[in-house]
């Protein structure tokens, strides 16, 4: 089985290790000795390392390793690196009249940029990731705009919201319950005096009763001819688009029940220069005035 | 081996080895000696040739205009670049340089399967270094008979002045060869400047530091060390030789019997061949090998033997040619008494011709590439969510993102055009017009708004099909990307 190690195998002329299995003999083509030592150099590192940096798995966590390094210290750090870069063009914006704010300037794309990620973290909950909103909640990215969609009328909405029992200075309106007001036939005259102003199918007699009824009720809020009015967030009834939805049933429901849709006041939550930055960001969706 | 009673018993006894076959060996110091001809003329106008490309490459000005920079190779990895004279890369273009890795992999696997270890013994930066640092040894502690005599010395005060002296000289060698590594990151003449005034980034001292210690240990120490035990290449290569490529060989039925020049007068001529066993082939072989015992893993071919043998035959009044470039299936043509086929028959034939078409047809599919590519470049993104927005006048409104992508060293104004439904319209928000200016070099994203009337069959439909074209208004260049409208339809 083994054979004299210093003997040669006849083929080579290298040496034997006298390993011999089956007729298969293994030659003894020595490894350099610094291969070895860089071996033993990977293992002392290796052990060095775990000394060094969080390493070994203990019953209530791993070690922590003796030079104190940890991921979540270089996030923070990071964070903070980044917090203080930003720290004069965040005040630039904190301070900024938004209405003046060119486009070009870097505090307005500092905006934006920023206020996409405020809107992430707290509007799209309701108004949807890419800001289309959802029924009773307002999309943001059309050209409609309950209380006005000038920079100053977002960033006041945005600062103050709406119908909340926090910000005394919140947008604030009421439509009346008209179920409790309006007969059965009343509400259907009026659901297709409605129905008429945006063009939909409609029952003309029926409407032509429901416009003296929407005269009398409606209009104070709503218009003369529906249009609605910004300044108690009174919505546009002859346009295409409808919060809560623009079928009779959906019409009716609102006639009879009401809408009481609330928004909080992100003034009171939010930094001033990330209310500023969400309300560039919610302005160049696609419907800013 | 489980199924038999103790069968390592033997192998067991034969662990107790004798000190003289152990499992690892200290490296053999290696000291070639100097050598003169063809061969080392070729390699020292290689190593001047790549050395000095290598050195001065990142000093070369080239003027692209006042926003880019000015350095005509330039690997920009903070503003994801790749600069080569007239040449700029961009990150969505780096198939360039996969073309230029298929390339060299193409060349190399054409001129080893045409004259073996070509690269290993010419033109590879270890090579090229230790002959560098070889130079320098030879220069300082003298030829190999001194090294040989330095190295069994004692410490004495000589010893130690000329080991002080090589080991600077390789260390200036290092630090120059790591510190010209950064210029091909950063604008040079600034660079060192910085570095000189310590106020370049971390990351390019550390770099000049693992590259000088890299230099100064594989050109001074590991040498060979690292062709035989730590590069992969020799193994991939042992697999693209065949009987036609041309390596270096000792022609043994002209040599052997080998023997002694003064014995040979004495001899007939069929007992003593040509070789006269003066070593000197042995005595120039940087990986320390004897060639004339075959093929060997360890050689890499630098054709030092040949020369020296060479001129010992010389000397002697012999035909040249005893340690040659030869090709194996050459070898029985010899034997037999025939002259050997010339080299461009072993070099030129279908394996290499093949080699020759595939990395030629790599480089005009590359060039071609290059000359039809845009200096603007869009890329369309459909805005998805939502699908689309109702107007409030019903109109359907779809936003895309569309990336342009400036190439030119100037700012240059885009104009976007809407090739649809004549019922749809075009507008960019922010933008009144139906322009935008991209800064020079630079990416600008813009969204765009495509609307279609309330009642329009577009806004009906499911989808239409549109394409913007965008014209850089300055030298007219067009570009357009399609894409999708969805309507109506669509929920």
């Amino acid at each position: 089985m083994a054979n004299d190690p210093s003997e040669h195998d006849p083929v080579t002329g290298t040496e034997t290790t006298g390993h011999d299995w089956d007729g298969i003999t293994e030659l003894n083509t020595p490894l350099p000795r610094w291969w070895l030592w860089t071996l033993y150099l990977t293992i002392i590192w290796g052990i060095g390392y775990t000394i060094a940096y969080p390493a070994w798995p203990m019953i209530s966590g791993a070690t922590k390793g003796v030079l104190g390094y940890s991921t979540r210290a270089e996030v923070a750090e990071d964070i903070a690196r980044v917090d203080a870069q930003n720290s004069e063009i965040s005040a630039v914006l904190a301070s900024a009249d938004l209405s003046t704010l060119t486009r070009d300037d870097p505090a307005y794309q500092f905006g934006v940029s920023g206020g996409a990620a405020v809107f992430r973290a707290n509007c799209s909950q309701c108004h949807g990731a890419g800001a289309a909103g959802a029924v009773g909640y307002p999309n943001l990215l059309d050209d409609a705009w309950l209380w006005g969609g000038t920079l100053d009328e977002i960033e006041y909405t945005v600062r103050h919201g709406i119908r909340n029992d926090q910000d005394d200075d919140a947008h604030w309106s009421e439509m009346p319950a008209f179920g409790e007001i309006f007969s059965e036939e009343e509400i259907a005259m009026t659901t297709d005096y409605v129905l008429s102003l945006s063009g939909q199918d409609h029952d003309a007699t029926m409407a032509e009763q429901g416009a003296v009824l929407f005269a009398e009720n409606c209009a104070a809020c709503h218009g003369d001819a529906g249009l609605g009015d910004p300044s108690v967030g009174a919505p546009n009834l002859a346009d295409a688009i409808w919060l809560y939805g623009g079928t009779r049933s959906d019409v009716e429901y609102s006639i009879i029940n009401a809408r009481f849709g609330v928004m909080p006041a992100w003034g009171l939550r939010l930094s001033e220069e990330d209310v500023k930055a969400v309300t560039l960001y919610v302005h160049q969706l696609g419907g800013g005035q | 081996m489980g199924a038999r009673s103790n069968p390592n018993d033997g192998a067991h006894t034969a662990m107790t080895e004798p000190a003289n076959s152990s499992l690892y060996a200290a490296r053999e110091p290696i000291f070639p000696r100097d050598v003169k001809g063809k061969f080392r003329r070729l390699k020292w106008a290689i190593l001047a040739v790549t050395l000095g490309i290598y050195y001065i490459t990142p000093w070369i000005r080239w003027d692209r205009g006042p926003e880019l920079p000015d350095q005509a190779v330039l690997v920009d990895l903070a503003n994801r670049r790749l600069y080569w004279f007239w040449i700029e890369i961009w990150p969505h273009e780096f198939y360039f340089v996969a073309g230029l890795l298929i390339m060299a992999g193409l060349g190399l696997f054409l001129f080893t399967s045409a004259l073996g270890r070509v690269w290993c013994g010419y033109a590879c930066p270890q090579t090229v270094w230790t002959d560098l640092f070889l130079l320098v040894e030879r220069k300082v502690e003298g030829d190999r008979n001194n090294q040989l005599r330095l190295l069994k010395s004692k410490w004495t005060f000589q010893k130690i002045r000329l080991r002080l002296t090589k080991w600077t000289l390789w260390m200036l060698i290092a630090i120059a060869t790591g510190g010209a590594w950064v210029f091909y990151f950063a604008d040079a003449p600034t660079l060192l400047k910085d570095l000189f005034t310590l106020q370049a980034a971390p990351v390019a001292y550390s770099t000049v530091a693992i590259l000088t210690a890299t230099t100064f240990v594989l050109g001074g120490f590991m040498r060979e060390q690292v062709c035989i035990y730590m590069c992969p290449w020799p193994r991939i290569q042992g697999a693209m030789m065949d009987d036609d490529t041309l390596t270096v060989a000792y022609r043994d039925w002209r040599g052997e019997p080998r023997g002694k020049a003064r014995k040979k007068q004495d001899a007939t001529p069929e007992l003593v061949g040509d070789c006269v066993d003066c070593n000197a082939c042995v005595n120039v072989c940087p990986v320390g090998i004897d060639i004339r015992d075959g093929q060997q893993m360890e050689c890499i071919t630098c054709a030092l033997c040949i020369d020296a043998c060479d001129e010992i035959m010389e000397r002697l009044g012999r035909e040249r040619g005893l340690i040659d470039y030869l090709a194996l299936s050459d070898e029985g043509r010899e034997r037999d008494g025939q002259p050997p086929r010339s080299a461009w028959f072993h070099v030129f034939r279908l394996r290499t011709m093949l080699y020759s078409v595939a990395w030629a047809l790599c480089g005009i599919i590359l060039l071609y590439a290059l000359f039809i590519r845009p200096a603007i470049d869009i890329t369309v993104a459909p805005v998805r969510n939502p699908q689309f927005v109702t107007l409030s006048d019903g109109g359907i409104r779809n936003a895309y993102d569309i990336r342009l992508r400036n190439k030119h060293g100037d700012a240059r104004a885009f104009a976007f055009q809407l090739v649809a439904d004549e019922t749809m319209t075009l507008r960019l928000e922010g933008e009144d017009d139906l322009e935008v200016v991209v800064p020079a070099d630079e990416t600008a994203l813009q969204r765009v708004y495509v609307i279609a009337p309330a009642d329009s069959g577009p806004a009906q439909a499911d989808r239409t099909d549109l394409r913007f074209w965008v014209e850089d208004t300055l030298s007219g260049e067009r570009v357009y990307e399609d894409s999708l409208f969805n309507g109506k339809g669509t929920q």
